[in-house]
């Protein structure tokens, strides 16, 4: 698939002399201290796993289907969010916005299909007081959520800025560093579906 | 093949590889739930899990995120952080051994009392 010929960004001079730009390696020291984050709690999980007595499996207490569904949808908005970077580069602005409005959409509808999901616990009584194995679930996907919606105000701010700020020489870092972020949330979302609704 | 030549600093986009791991992506999705319904005993599914939640996780880094072919100080900060991550797997394991040792002590008592008794 080849996007249309256009005129590539405005060269940025690396404004560091370790030849990364400040804005990738903020990004990238900012996800680092999200995998601790994330780290600490999942350790918690095996290690109260460990010294469960016993511990559903993911299919018996959970919705394996919506989760599956939502990991296509997680994994769709993805490679929609390096689709608008690619457009980015291109100086493409409508596809940029075309692209980060889908990506913006299934991140809604992740949330949507996972507000349903709580619904269906809570109208079953389950809450995250209701065992170690509801507290687990609750605290590492309601997390989760917590960053999808950060991703939603990033990548909303980012479709906004795009009708004056598209050809800033920062903008294209901008959208790289979102995207990173995206992608990041995705890959926390890839190990948890397993980990928690299926093994 | 790079669709767009990218700006100093970031990295080139290249849409045919990204249409090709979304296709990986989904493929082994949908074996992460077959493997699941296979319903393996915990020994092999938990593996069996987490291996292919590595490769696709691994995908999504390598070439999403654009790991494949970046700078060499990121790759220091995520060395440094894989050996922190490195020392949170053994925590799980420390947690093991401990609850070994206190399941072993009762019968090391017991071991003792009776060589106290031969006496």
């Amino acid at each position: 698939m080849s996007l249309p010929q256009a005129a590539t960004a405005p060269a940025i001079p690396a404004p560091v002399s370790s030849g990364v730009s400040n804005a990738k390696l903020g990004i990238w020291l900012f996800l680092a201290s999200e995998v601790m984050l994330f780290s600490t709690l999942f350790t918690s999980y095996v290690v109260l796993r460990m010294g469960a007595a016993s511990w559903p499996r993911g299919w018996e207490a959970l919705n394996v289907p919506l989760a599956t569904l939502n990991t296509i949808v997680l994994i769709t908005s993805s490679v929609s969010m390096v689709m608008a970077y690619a457009r980015a580069v291109q100086r493409d602005l409508p596809g940029f916005r075309k692209y980060m409005a889908i990506t913006i959409g299934l991140a809604y509808l992740f949330l949507i299909f996972k507000c349903y999901e709580y619904g269906s616990h809570f109208e079953h009584n389950e809450w995250p007081s209701t065992s170690i194995f509801h507290a687990v679930y609750f605290t590492l996907t309601g997390l989760h959520c917590l960053h999808v919606i950060g991703g939603i105000i990033v990548n909303s701010t980012l479709y906004w800025m795009s009708g004056k700020n598209f050809d800033h020489p920062l903008f294209l870092g901008r959208v790289e560093a979102a995207g990173l972020y995206w992608h990041f949330v995705d890959i926390v979302w890839i190990f948890l579906f397993p980990a928690i609704y299926l093994i | 093949m790079n669709d767009a030549a990218a700006p100093h600093g970031h990295p080139p986009p290249n849409v045919k590889l990204y249409m090709m791991i979304f296709a990986a992506l989904m493929a082994l999705t949908v074996l992460t739930v077959l493997v699941s319904y296979l319903h393996l005993p915990r020994s092999l599914g938990i593996p069996a899990g987490l291996l292919i939640a590595a490769v696709k996780g691994g995908l999504v880094a390598a070439f999403f995120m654009h790991l494949k072919g970046e700078h060499k100080l990121i790759y220091a900060c995520l060395g440094i952080l894989l050996f922190c991550a490195l020392g949170f797997c053994l925590m799980p394991l420390d947690v093991h051994l401990v609850r070994q040792e206190s399941l072993h002590a009762p019968v090391a008592a017991q071991v003792a009392a009776l060589s106290a008794e031969r006496r």
